[in-house]
């Protein structure tokens, strides 16, 4: 048992921990704690990509008890993939908020690094109660981060978030108890290997807790019609805090793979039973993605409605439960998470000393010197359209193409391209009319050139997916093969020994 | 590999510019200039190669999982295209530095011509289809910028958008073109691409493709009904109309035309589809050129109509049509790229392109109109001039078409028309702006523009002229290579000016003449022009149709989401009914399972009869916020029974203190909440919400009762087994708390502390008026801390506290623990508060709770540490037996230091919530705690 995958809980947790005892103390000290507790956070999670990628499944057993018995931590490519993109993504948020947003509300840090157990741990974890153990972590802390800095609109949309996530949560707990009733386990693995034989007097009753499960997965993804809080929520949040969770929804996606990919284990009855309902609801995801990103005037909103856009990509690409979707998924969901993160920082900044924000208005003056971040949100928005030479391409392609051979295809390429045009369209506007309309402030200036560093580093990362996307692209195929391998994740967690020999490993 | 080098240079020269803009105006020229000769120097280093019938590969794996590569290609219609890229760019560099006025910084202009320049290179020379899309959308791209170049203006922005819009709509189809292609082939490397030709057209995908392919080259070369955001483009700097939309990027989609040409041409779709497209295309753009007032926009029409030219002449699929497009798109780059430059001379010295105010220029600029006048004449189909020869070639072509049957005598006399009209507009370019009588308003007096900005139009009309009149010798090489590689072979063509009395010369001179004569007769032709000819226009319906596309977005969004919570919830319950319902409703659902119901008691039926009344009373009484309180606490009160009554202590327990605690914070909350709310609902949404609800619960209930009748086996089992002898516990409930599930709990103090963490951020400054009354209007009581309160509760603390530490610590093997223990000294804790108040409190009570919190955090994870040492997992437990006096035997598990870090938790998240509710109302309070962060 290899206790680096520990690591990424207890580096947040310990972090967590310690901001909330020095609460008091100097703003300085605080950040010193949260910068180097994300900085080993980073340099952990790559150790463990490493790790994961020598392709062997590690399995940690917390107490010591066998599974299912105890609760196993379980990493394999894909916990290290997202693991790793979290980090990353938090860095430099982090790096953002430290020029001075996380002035705006106390307990940002604490709050920050709880958010990243949360994150962490539902990556990790290969136990369904302990899914939503770490599901309310991050929840609760997102509920603190999304308030942070407080204001009118910001209070509204979180209540609302609160409200649809607190129903969400109390879903999960049913939909737990349905399949805990049914198989008699919690841990993921087991849960896979009891349902591939299960009664079929009970595969009703499973089927209806699984699809209640998928219900709570879709609401965190923001699945039409689970979506309404996205937009708001996302919208109206800080911009470090909007950028960190562009990696939020991303959990409902994982969560769909993972849980689902081992609910069909062996052709049980649970086989498939997602897909169905995936297919329609992306592609539908998309459209009113889509679609409310043309309509959005407020240029937060419309980067709140391309995550919802780039969900249904990634759901369309799930959805065709196959190891070229999946990697397309994959490849695509590093990259809409980085450039989705990205912009939101953009959009802040660009706000920056505009009369009414981040108005998409004709008539605003742009304060002076604005180019950079022109030339900035140029890049980006071209990474987002999916547009060449940058990611967005690339993860269109892989994507395509795996879907090319099934019945979907004409709906999920006419859905898929028209969106992606309408979109452009939709940003070279807000572009135009941000960056060429309307005069130059001679009394405002743009933000300084080093503002701009955070966003310049997470959009560093679209060229870097396409120079780098062979070896990328392969490890996207790779974790598509391991993921999609359930029996051998069931043997890897069931077949871990206890440290201890004297630890029963079954029910005598 | 120096094929790649040939795009590399300009891609990545494109930073050179910038750079070096501080040393002076001249410098970006000079390093563009560079950048270019060094491009064109390996191509014409290569040349020789090529010419000896030579193809140069390169190759190299870029992602092929995806099947995208690095492979490069120098055929013969590379180089053709690559030497005009290169050796016009030049030119248009050098012109542009005298154009573009004095006072810009050419760095950025040069740098984007560059890009684009290297994106040109890269769609030519690519020999993979998905390279190739990079490249065809990264020339989009570019084109967009310089387009909007001034951006300042409306139709510069209107125009770069539309360009983007259409060009890359185009270059989406292109893609999904590519994918099928390659699809049907198994790869995406053209070498292989253009062998598998009959592969592709007997193969189902075969239209799809086609069809796909074709929409991306028509945007591209402004294809009828694509062509409207050519000439929108126009207001792009000179330079790039000069460069970009005419000479090369436009010639995009007529190269794919021809670098497809093996796979696709030859059908009956491909002719229809191509031929018919750019015979219209030829027609309408040669006719709307007439009536162009702008100069620019007369030359971006004849543009549109010499693009249909081309496109018709590769949809006959025939090997003559192809030899004579491969020479106009040479041709005609050569003699449009020289006119867009006369015409920005023209602009650049009278101050405007209105045609109706240049007039009688010849006197002004005698040089300048010579050169203008040789390539519009070229442009026309003079002889002796480059464009003859190719629209010679073209008619002889028409003459020969045999797609039509019976109406195949349609197509040459549409070609003559085209060339009527190619005639007339080209006389208009001559005739209205160098003679017909003197200028009109114009903002400036023209004169000659300088020496160097005439040179590069110079040297095109030479061009037109040499290969005008020498094609054999300076032209043929190149198109014989050139053609080799779209047909495999080189057919017998001959390149003379004169082939005697034929029906194609014959055809030329009724253009001529026609053309002539038509322009005559112009005035009643632009009248009637005016009055018959349908007022639409492309750019406007597209306009209208994006705007319409807005609003309808608008309108849906505005539909869906009316920021309503209410309708929110009801779209998640009816969702989750939906999804959990199809299962039981469609599936083989068994209802009951093996165990028998357990019979029921008197009072089990009176604990969920006051539960199912107390509920359904809650949601009557729900607007009464105090009312429902109470009644909401009683049905926690029959849970907790229920509890109790099924045999779980542990359980009813911390229900109770949670109970307990909710309630007085609930209180605290009610306090600062502003009146009733008399909200009004209509009654169909009433209608709904009951409905939902009422399925929600039902639903609920049988799948609970379905649960609860199965007996299947778990992994409970194995604790109740093994919690005493490897747990070290007797209470199973306990043991699962703290050891088999320990992470769980360890997660779970982490949500409190999280909870407590957030409800103080988001109370952080917020400050709440304290209304004089109740609701009702009734004061409140004026003794706010009653003695008798005060002096009964503080003898209760030490009593709390004493009774917490007891079920702490006996929380192992009976019920209690560290959870209920925080709650119960929390408890003792919040009396103090209530009866004596904050800063009473605050000021006998020095402890700071977000320290107790995160120390409790600390010791439960510092616990599930210590067993690292042992060389065992996170959270392993040890069990220790001290005998301690009065206590007895104790049986210590190291999850007892854990079981602290959880009682320190949730004692520390309760105080500060109630911490924070209670300073709400507290002016000036606001920067002591928590600290502002400044």
């Amino acid at each position: 048992m290899n206790h680096l995958l520990l690591a990424p809980l207890l580096i947040p947790l310990a972090a967590g921990a310690l901001l909330l005892i020095a609460e008091r103390t100097s703003l300085r000290l605080r950040r010193s704690v949260s910068l180097i507790a994300l900085a080993i956070l980073l340099d952990v999670s790559l150790q463990l990509v490493a790790l994961a990628g020598q392709g062997e499944i590690q399995v940690y057993l917390v107490g010591d008890w066998p599974a299912p018995f105890g609760i196993v931590l379980v990493l394999d490519r894909l916990a290290a993939l997202l693991v790793a993109l979290t980090s990353v993504l938090a860095l430099a948020t982090m790096a953002y908020a430290l020029q001075g947003g996380d002035r705006d509300g106390p307990l940002f840090h604490a709050l920050f690094q709880f958010q990243l157990l949360g994150l962490n741990g539902a990556f990790l974890t290969g136990d369904l109660f302990n899914l939503f153990v770490f599901f309310e972590i991050l929840l609760i802390a997102s509920y603190g981060l999304l308030l942070h800095g407080g204001g009118r609109q910001r209070t509204r949309a979180g209540l609302h978030y609160v409200v649809l996530n607190l129903i969400g949560s109390s879903l999960f707990l049913i939909a737990i108890g349905i399949l805990y009733a049914v198989t008699g386990t919690l841990n993921m693995a087991d849960l896979g290997r009891v349902l591939a034989t299960l009664d079929p007097a009970d595969a009703a009753l499973a089927e209806a807790g699984a699809l209640l499960l998928l219900g709570v997965f879709a609401l965190k993804a923001a699945v039409l019609p689970l979506h309404f809080w996205l937009p708001h929520a996302y919208g109206h949040a800080a911009a470090p805090v909007a950028a960190l969770f562009a990696i939020m929804t991303k959990v409902g996606v994982y969560a769909i793979v993972r849980v689902f990919g081992l609910f069909g284990h062996g052709d049980g009855p649970l086989a498939g039973v997602a897909g169905p309902w995936l297919a329609g609801a992306a592609l539908a995801t998309m459209a009113a993605g889509t679609v409310g990103a043309m309509a959005s005037r407020d240029l937060r909103q419309k980067v709140a409605y391309l995550v919802m856009v780039s969900v249904g990509t990634l759901l369309i690409a799930v959805g065709l439960d196959s190891t070229a979707g999946l990697t397309g998924a994959l490849f695509y969901l590093v990259h809409t998470t980085l450039v989705t993160g990205a912009l939101f920082l953009l959009a802040d900044l660009i706000a920056h000393g505009r009369p009414r924000a981040a108005l998409i208005s004709s008539d605003d003056e742009r304060p002076a010197g604005s180019g950079p971040l022109a030339v900035l949100f140029f890049i980006a928005a071209i990474a987002v359209v999916g547009m060449p030479p940058l990611s967005g391409l690339i993860g269109k392609l892989l994507i395509l193409d795996a879907a090319r051979t099934t019945p979907w295809a004409p709906w999920i390429w006419t859905t898929v391209l028209l969106s992606g045009l309408l979109i452009l369209v939709s940003m070279t506007r807000a572009g135009s009319d941000l960056f060429w309309r309307g005069g130059v402030s001679e009394s405002c200036k743009a933000p300084a050139p080093r503002r701009l560093v955070p966003a310049l580093l997470l959009l560093a990362a679209s060229p870097a997916l396409v120079i780098f996307g062979g070896p990328m692209s392969e490890f996207a195929r790779a974790t598509a093969v391991q993921t999609r391998d359930t029996a051998g994740y069931i043997e890897a967690v069931l077949g871990e020994a206890p440290a201890s020999a004297r630890i029963p490993r079954e029910v005598p | 590999m120096p094929i790649a080098a040939i795009i590399l240079l300009p891609l990545l020269g494109a930073a050179l510019p910038p750079l070096v803009a501080r040393h002076g105006r001249p410098a970006p020229a000079w390093a563009a200039a560079l950048v270019t000769s060094a491009a064109l120097a390996i191509t014409l280093w290569l040349t020789p190669q090529v010419l000896a019938g030579g193809e140069i590969h390169s190759h190299r794996d870029w992602i092929p999982l995806l099947g995208l590569s690095l492979s490069f290609r120098l055929d013969g219609l590379a180089l053709l295209f690559v030497l005009l890229i290169t050796g016009i760019g030049l030119l248009v560099f050098l012109y542009a530095f005298y154009y573009l006025p004095a006072k810009d910084g050419l760095g950025r202009f040069y740098a984007l011509l560059l890009l684009f320049q290297g994106a040109m290179l890269g769609i030519v020379l690519s020999d993979n289809l998905l390279l190739l899309l990079i490249f065809w959308e990264l020339t989009s791209l570019s084109s967009f910028l310089l387009i909007a170049y001034n951006p300042q203006t409306r139709v510069a922005r209107q125009g770069a958008r539309m360009a983007l819009a259409i060009t890359a709509g185009g270059g989406l189809a292109l893609l999904a073109g590519f994918l099928l292609l390659g699809a049907i082939v198994g790869s995406f490397e053209l070498s292989v691409v253009l062998a598998s030709g009959d592969l592709v057209r007997e193969h189902p995908l075969h239209l799809p493709a086609l069809l796909l392919i074709l929409a991306g080259a028509f945007t591209k070369s402004a294809q009828f009904p694509f062509h409207f955001w050519l000439p929108n483009a126009m207001s792009a700097p000179t330079p790039v109309s000069a460069y970009l939309h005419s000479a090369t990027m436009v010639k995009a989609g007529v190269f794919l035309l021809a670098r497809l040409f093996p796979v696709f041409s030859g059908t009956e779709t491909w002719f229809y589809l191509v031929g018919g497209v750019g015979m219209f295309t030829l027609l309408f753009g040669a006719y709307i050129a007439i009536f162009k007032h702008d100069l620019k926009g007369l030359l971006a029409y004849s543009t549109i109509s010499h693009l249909g030219l081309i496109t018709f002449l590769f949809g006959l699929g025939t090997p003559l049509g192809a030899v004579a497009a491969l020479f106009h798109v040479g041709n005609h780059a050569v003699f449009k790229a020289s006119l867009f430059m006369a015409a920005g001379i023209i602009d650049h010295e009278t101050g405007t392109r209105d045609m109706r105010q240049i007039n009688g220029l010849w006197r002004f600029m005698p040089y300048t109109a010579t050169l203008a006048m040789v390539a519009a004449a070229a442009m026309a189909g003079v002889p002796l001039l480059n464009g003859f020869l190719s629209k010679e070639m073209f008619f002889a072509e028409t003459v020969h078409t045999d797609w039509l049957g019976p109406l195949n005598w349609l197509i040459p006399t549409a070609a003559t028309l085209a060339g009527i009209f190619a005639v007339a507009y080209s006389m208009r370019f001559i005739h209205d702006v160098f003679f017909n009588g003197a200028p009109i308003d114009l903002p400036r007096t023209p004169h000659e523009p300088p020496f160097w900005m005439k040179i590069p139009v110079a040297v095109l009309v030479a061009a037109c002229l040499l290969i005008g009149i020498v094609p054999a010798q300076t032209v043929r090489p190149i198109l014989d290579v050139g053609v080799d590689s779209l047909l495999g072979f080189s057919p017998d063509f001959s390149l003379a000016i004169w082939h005697g009395l034929s029906l194609p010369f014959l055809m030329s001179l009724i253009a001529l003449l026609g053309g002539l004569a038509l322009y005559s007769q112009r005035q009643r032709l632009f009248a009637a022009h005016d009055r018959y000819f349908p007022r639409t226009s492309g750019a406007a319906a597209f306009q209208y149709t994006v705007l319409r596309v807005r609003q309808l977005a608008n309108d849906l969004i505005a539909r869906i989401d009316n920021e309503s919570l209410r309708r929110y919830v009801a779209w998640l319950i009816g969702t989750t009914i939906v999804l959990a319902a199809t299962p039981l409703l469609l599936g083989d659902f068994h209802l009951a399972g093996e165990r028998a119901p357990t019979p029921l008691d008197g009072i089990a039926a009176t604990i969920l009869l006051v539960l199912a009344v107390a509920t359904l009373a809650t949601v009557r009484v729900r607007r009464q916020r105090l009312r429902a309180l109470i009644v909401i606490s009683l049905v926690g009160l029959m849970v907790t029974l229920t509890f109790i009554h099924f045999s779980a202590p542990d359980l009813a327990l911390t229900q109770l203190s949670v109970e307990l605690i909710t309630t007085v914070l609930m209180l605290l909350a009610l306090f600062f909440l502003p009146g009733d709310p008399a909200l009004s609902v209509s009654r169909w949404r009433h209608r709904r919400d009951l409905t939902l609800a009422a399925v929600a619960g039902l639903g609920t209930a049988i799948v609970a009762f379905a649960l609860m009748t199965r007996t299947t086996p778990s992994i409970s089992d194995y604790f109740l087994a093994f919690s005493k002898p490897f747990g070290g516990g007797q209470n199973v409930v306990n043991v699962i708390l703290v050891d088999f599930r320990g992470l769980d709990t360890l997660g779970e103090i982490t949500v409190l502390a999280i909870a407590a963490t957030a409800i103080v951020a988001l109370l952080w400054r917020l400050r709440l008026p304290i209304r004089a009354g109740d609701p009702t209007g009734r004061p409140w009581a004026d003794d706010r801390h009653p003695l008798i309160m005060a002096a009964m509760s503080r003898p209760l603390l030490p009593l709390a506290l004493t009774v917490a530490v007891f079920i702490l610590l006996r929380g192992h093997n009976s019920p209690g623990g560290g959870f209920i223990a925080g709650l119960v000294a929390a408890v003792g804790l919040i009396l103090q508060l209530l009866a004596s108040g904050l800063a009473w409190t605050e000021a006998r009570l020095r402890v700071s709770y977000f320290a107790l919190v995160g120390v409790g955090l600390l010791l439960a994870a510092a616990t599930g540490l210590g067993s690292l040492a042992f060389d065992r997992p996170f959270l392993t437990s040890a069990t220790l037996h001290p005998h301690v006096s009065i206590l007895g035997d104790l049986e210590l598990a190291s999850a007892l230091a854990f079981d602290i870090g959880v009682f320190l938790v949730v004692l520390g998240t309760v105080m500060l919530i109630l911490e924070g509710l209670g300073r709400l109302n507290r002016p000036g309070a606001a920067n002591m705690s928590p600290r502002g962060e400044d």
